[in-house]
């Protein structure tokens, strides 16, 4: 590496053994992180010294570590992923911080999210709420003509960005209530504009707006705090959709 | 019924209810800025409402007790829950969406009850000390007379400035927040309607806050 400037971090790290430990705060120091270290790389270096004195390292989720997968799961400084727009944990680096910053890393807080250990949250909520309508039923055979079921562009356009969603579970992260709604709207809405999804709309948004309060999340307040937090810039206007979609369930 | 039991369902009722009450609060300052006319405006005005047919200012009460039952009632028990949702707090807040308004809405709307109690015990029973209660040339009740003697100490005025600072603040992320239960708003209109439910708010806070003002600096006279 060509630069020699490295950077001493301060990290207050949230530690607990299990899920009924109570858990604390414990304050660590890093040293020799450059601006090219990723969050997830920092933290592999703390863990590596941490090995080396033989204790135990800090438990955090992680996969692709490219910004897709939705696995990292770390509020930072009161944000979930960090706070920087539209950047999953793993794609924040290390640049974006400086030399003797404290930075506090915390786990998802939710009712929903019980703790696994240390950073890890059992996310499988978000599972249930998809079991309970997030598809479409069709009947395997063979594969229909492309261009058999026409779709307009926009859409098309619209299914995508909700679409986008990873379901890392920052929206509920970031929200005071601990609400799901930002990604059970996106993924209601994938499906409430397509045409693929019309015939079972009024069952999946009943079904999976139950399946969250079965899973006690919170309610929305509209803060908009979830739209602020997550890492694809889903919009909330995907929320309003999912309420639209639930009235007409009614109906 | 399912509906009232599921998270979207009880905020419909919310918006339901707090745009009723929205509606109420426009209408009742049209109605309320007869005063500027002076005494005969506001007397007028109160003589009309006070000779409709009994029931059917008996069923208008009965309806926006029920508006204002349903919603505080709901307002409480979604709070509870809410604060469940997040049973620990984090150690760093960081709020970058919500405003103070949008996280205090049950301390404004409990703030609210207690204004509403207090107008009704004020204007509507009549029971609070230091009203004037007297006829006017026509024999008809002096609204204007009870509603100046009210207003022209500092007091007086001043808890009913400090109520229409907490319906701002209620009305600010209510109003939008409404359009949002509804299904109204999307990425494009959202912005528009936030501003647009601010603006109502605060031409409701500066109407209503105009009457007490306008007595207590002589503005208006009888």
């Amino acid at each position: 590496m060509s630069d020699h400037k490295t950077m001493t971090i301060n990290l207050v790290v949230w530690r607990q053994k299990n899920a009924n430990d109570t858990g604390k705060f414990e304050n660590y120091t890093v040293k020799g992180i450059t601006e090219h270290h990723s969050f997830l790389e920092m933290l592999d270096v703390l863990n590596e010294d941490l090995i080396k004195a033989g204790k135990q390292p800090v438990a955090f989720d992680h996969d692709c570590r490219e910004g897709i997968c939705g696995m990292c799961s770390q509020v930072i400084n009161g944000m979930p992923h960090g706070g920087q727009e539209r950047t999953t944990v793993c794609q924040l680096h290390m640049r974006k911080f400086h030399d003797g910053d404290t930075i506090y890393i915390e786990p998802w807080r939710a009712r929903a999210f019980p703790i696994v250990k240390d950073l890890v949250v059992d996310r499988e909520a978000l599972d249930k709420i998809i079991q309970a309508g997030g598809y479409t039923s069709c009947h395997t055979g063979g594969v229909p003509d492309g261009n058999a079921i026409l779709i307009p562009k926009p859409a098309a356009d619209e299914a995508m960005d909700a679409a986008e969603c990873i379901g890392c579970g920052a929206c509920v992260a970031g929200c005071p209530n601990g609400a799901a709604m930002l990604f059970t709207g996106a993924k209601v809405s994938q499906f409430a504009v397509l045409p693929q999804g019309k015939a079972e709309a009024k069952t999946r948004v009943t079904n999976m707006v139950q399946a969250m309060k079965d899973c006690g999340f919170g309610n929305c307040t509209n803060h908009y705090e979830c739209m602020a937090a997550c890492p694809k810039g889903i919009n909330v206007k995907f929320i309003a959709r999912m309420n639209r979609e639930y009235l007409k369930a009614q109906f | 019924m399912e509906f009232l039991n599921t998270s979207i369902g009880r905020k419909i009722v919310m918006a339901v209810t707090g745009l009723s009450m929205v509606l109420f609060a426009v209408v009742h300052l049209i109605g309320n800025s007869t005063i500027f006319v002076g005494p005969s405006g506001i007397n007028a005005y109160a003589e009309h409402l006070h000779s409709m047919p009994l029931p059917i200012i008996m069923l208008f009460r009965a309806i926006m007790l029920a508006l204002f039952v349903v919603h505080i009632v709901y307002a409480i028990q979604l709070t509870i829950e809410n604060r469940g949702g997040r049973p620990t707090d984090y150690a760093v807040k960081a709020t970058r969406k919500a405003t103070f308004a949008s996280e205090n809405m049950i301390w404004t709307g409990l703030l609210l009850l207690a204004f509403v109690v207090y107008h009704l015990l004020h204007f509507t029973f009549r029971a609070t000390p230091g009203l004037t209660l007297v006829n006017d040339a026509a024999g008809h009740f002096n609204v204007f007379a009870m509603v100046a003697s009210s207003f022209s100490s500092i007091a007086g005025a001043g808890i009913y400035a400090v109520a229409m600072v907490v319906l701002f603040l209620h009305l600010y992320h209510g109003i939008q927040s409404l359009f949002q239960t509804f299904g109204l708003a999307n990425g494009n209109t959202l912005p528009t309607i936030t501003k647009a439910g601010a603006l109502v708010a605060l031409v409701l806070f500066v109407g209503f806050l105009a009457i007490p003002m306008s007595i207590l600096f002589g503005i208006i006279k009888g």
